[in-house]
């Protein structure tokens, strides 16, 4: 009974719990619902999160893989270039230091050298120098040529006024002009006087003669050997006598001998030039001789013949050394 | 009483029928006496030509002795050597023909005789010159200068100069007969007027163009001619240097061959020792030189040509020697910097200023002493050289010479102390420029080398402006 009693209470309250249940949980039913919601909203979420967390991941992990494949290549690229850019750099500094070093080198050689200008304006100082002394050298020599012929000249002059003055020399008795006892010396004319030979002095032809002919003597530059003062030529043609040229004999042509040659053989050798002294008629005998010989021996003798011995002189030699031997036979 | 041209006209018909007489002495003589006639005057040289006396001579010039046909030609040179119109006249009755067969003869005199006359005739103008040329004298001018005598090779060689002198085709036609080999070997000649007419037979062969100096170059005349640079006779000397002259101005290259064989010296030394119109060739050669390039310029400056010069400037008085002494610097000093410092070491810019500035200077002088300063300023870096000119030039100068002021004095803080202490900045600061122009900015250049208060302190009428700041100063 007593669990009948329980089953009846229970039965009894039962629906009074079930009404205070089902009140207790409709109060809360809504907050339950909302609570449940939100969990299970929540609960979504975080599936869902968690889902788009893990897409996002991967998401990262490709792209991080390709951003860093990309930027490789892209750095290796980069790389790439730059490398290319250092060399050229490179090369072009090098090429810089060569281009730079070879124009240099160029115009400081061929375009602009200074030490070849440099030592060619040393040497046109040197040239000069050397051309100023040689001029020096030259102009010295030139003034002493001068100065000799002056001193030249001017004892000439000495000489010739000597000459013309020869009749003041001082003679044994009576001193002459230059000469005064009251001087310790001779004066210098006096010495010249005593060393000069006298000669006579030729006159010359008086010039008015010679003028309306010959060279008009304004225009007279052309005496080719006119020298400049006078006197020379005065002196040359007064005090000398005309010196002719020796009278040179003319050479004979042929083989002849010297004139000498003929009178030594006599001299040395008298006994060979026997047979060649002849006498003075010995030429007209001689012709007499070949004559007779001639009309004795001839038969068809022409006649021009004699004459040929007689312009022949070689074969009238020939017969003469005949007659000689014939002679001395 | 008679009148001279009456006597003149009687003499002339006097002695006209004279030149016909039988007696050969008689027609030389008065031959001799038409000739010394025609020779003293002009007028008198006329009364031959009009009276027809000429036709007569030339006619008998071919047919008559020597001793005649000297005195004929002697005539025939007294009527050319006065005036252009003498000679044509001569020309006109066949007097060069007659000339050129005398040229022909044997008697050296009578070929002496007829070159003389022939050169007469061609001194005066080129178609004169031409005549005798077609007459075919130029070869028979280049066979007298081989004969022996002197006085007829001095002619000849005096007669070829005066052909050649006028137009290079002349000078051509000479030089195609082989004169210059000829007049090349006479150079050592001891006589000086023969070497007086060689040497100026060759320089007027050689002014006309570059191929004929070369030509002449060539037949080695250098360095055989420079020592005639020394010779006792001062027109041989004078030829020598115009010789030199007219070949250096045509090329560079001629020049150098004249240098290396030292001539600078030579004719430096030559242009110390004579005066006045003697100089010029020297000088004008030194221009020459140095126009064509630096290096030459550099060379004339080693030579120590720059002080001739200056003193050429100073004791010279005539104005055209002067002016070609003034161009001559111009050359030598335009071309770099270190030429203008020579130059200007030698105290010469003063001097040009001088000569510009002054009145009685003749156009020509004042016209190149202005461009050759001109050449020079620019290129001058010289300070001292360029402070005296700060003073008396005119604007147009001042404005070179400041502004070459305005280019060294940024660089060369030595060159700003020197220029301060001798009163330059004070002087820049009196110019009045106006504002814009190319000297006020030089000026402006010049003042921003040096500190506010220097540039301040010059300025003129700075006392008279601090005075007013004292006036208005109020004590605190």
């Amino acid at each position: 009974m007593a669990e009948l009693l329980k089953i009846e209470s229970e039965i009894t309250a039962f629906p009074k719990e079930l009404f205070y249940r089902n009140s207790q949980v409709e109060d809360t039913r809504q907050r339950e619902n909302q609570v449940a919601t939100r969990i299970q909203s929540w609960f979504r979420a975080c599936k869902v999160r968690a889902y788009l967390s893990h897409l996002h991941k991967k998401a990262i992990i490709i792209q991080k893989t390709w951003r860093g494949f990309t930027a490789r290549a892209r750095v290796r690229q980069m790389v790439k270039a730059a490398y290319f850019i250092m060399k050229m750099n490179f090369y072009e500094e090098m090429a810089v230091r060569i281009q730079r070093r070879w124009r240099g080198f160029f115009q400081r050689k061929y375009i602009h050298n200074f030490y070849a200008r440099k030592s060619y304006l040393q040497g046109v100082a040197a040239k000069n120098d050397l051309l100023r002394r040689e001029l020096d050298e030259l102009k010295k020599l030139q003034r002493r040529e001068r100065d000799c012929l002056a001193m030249v000249k001017e004892q000439e002059a000495k000489v010739y006024q000597a000459q013309r003055l020869h009749h003041l020399i001082s003679t044994k008795q009576c001193p002459g002009v230059f000469n005064s006892p009251f001087r310790q010396a001779p004066h210098e004319m006096e010495l010249l006087l005593r060393q000069v030979k006298y000669q006579v002095p030729t006159r010359l032809a008086p010039r008015g003669r010679a003028r309306p002919q010959g060279i008009p003597s304004p225009t007279a530059l052309s005496f080719p050997g006119n020298l400049g003062s006078p006197w020379t030529k005065t002196s040359r043609t007064c005090c000398s006598r005309p010196v002719l040229s020796p009278i040179t004999t003319k050479k004979q042509q042929g083989l002849y001998r010297e004139p000498g040659e003929v009178w030594e053989q006599q001299v040395q050798c008298p006994e060979l030039m026997w047979g060649l002294e002849t006498s003075y008629t010995y030429l007209e005998e001689a012709q007499n001789q070949l004559q007779q010989q001639e009309t004795r021996n001839r038969k068809y003798a022409s006649p021009w013949e004699p004459q040929q011995q007689f312009f022949c002189s070689a074969s009238l030699h020939q017969q003469e050394l005949q007659k000689k031997e014939l002679i001395k036979e | 009483m008679m009148s001279q041209r009456q006597i003149i006209q009687g003499v002339m018909s006097m002695l006209r029928p004279l030149l016909l007489d039988v007696v050969p002495n008689i027609q030389q003589t008065a031959a001799l006496a038409l000739g010394r006639l025609a020779d003293h005057s002009d007028d008198l040289a006329e009364a031959v030509v009009k009276e027809d006396i000429l036709p007569q001579l030339v006619q008998s010039l071919a047919s008559q002795n020597r001793f005649y046909k000297k005195a004929a030609a002697f005539v025939l040179r007294a009527v050319a050597k006065h005036s252009p119109e003498l000679a044509q006249a001569v020309v006109a009755c066949g007097g060069v023909d007659a000339l050129v067969l005398c040229l022909e003869e044997f008697d050296p005199g009578v070929k002496e005789a007829a070159t003389w006359a022939l050169g007469y005739i061609a001194r005066h103008n080129a178609m004169l010159s031409q005549s005798v040329v077609d007459a075919g004298a130029v070869p028979l001018l280049v066979l007298c200068l081989l004969e022996p005598e002197i006085a007829l090779k001095r002619i000849a060689a005096s007669t070829l100069s005066d052909i050649c002198k006028h137009t290079p085709e002349l000078a051509q036609t000479v030089v195609d007969t082989g004169a210059i080999a000829h007049l090349a070997q006479m150079i050592l000649n001891p006589d000086a007027k023969l070497k007086r007419q060689v040497f100026s037979a060759l320089s007027q062969i050689s002014k006309h163009s570059v191929n004929l100096a070369e030509m002449v170059i060539e037949a080695e005349i250098f360095p055989a001619a420079l020592t005639s640079l020394r010779d006792q006779d001062e027109y041989v000397r004078k030829n020598v240097a115009t010789l030199m002259r007219e070949v250096v101005k045509h090329s560079p290259e001629l020049s150098q061959v004249i240098i290396n064989y030292g001539a600078l010296s030579g004719v430096i030394d030559y242009v110390n020792d004579c005066r006045g119109n003697l100089r010029l060739p020297g000088i004008m050669m030194l221009g020459y030189l140095a126009a064509h390039s630096e290096n030459l310029a550099m060379a004339v400056i080693i030579s120590k040509g720059v002080p001739q010069l200056a003193l050429c400037l100073s004791e010279e008085s005539e104005h055209h020697i002067k002016a070609a002494t003034v161009w001559s610097i111009g050359q030598i000093g335009q071309h770099t910097p270190e030429h203008a410092k020579a130059v200007a070491t030698a105290h010469l810019l003063p001097k040009l200023l001088e000569l510009y500035m002054d009145a009685s200077s003749s156009e020509d002088l004042q016209a190149k002493s202005k461009k050759a300063l001109k050449s020079i300023l620019q290129k001058c870096t010289y300070v001292p050289g360029l402070e005296p000119l700060l003073y008396d030039a005119p604007s147009n100068i001042l404005k070179h010479v400041v502004c070459q002021f305005s280019k060294v004095l940024p660089h060369d803080s030595k060159a700003r102390r020197l220029f301060v202490t001798s009163g330059g900045l004070k002087k820049v600061q009196e110019i009045e420029a106006e504002p814009g122009s190319a000297l006020q900015e030089h000026i402006n250049a010049i003042n921003n080398c040096f500190p506010e208060e220097l540039v301040r302190y010059y300025t003129p009428g700075y006392s008279e402006a601090l005075l007013e700041r004292l006036d208005n100063y109020q004590l605190a």
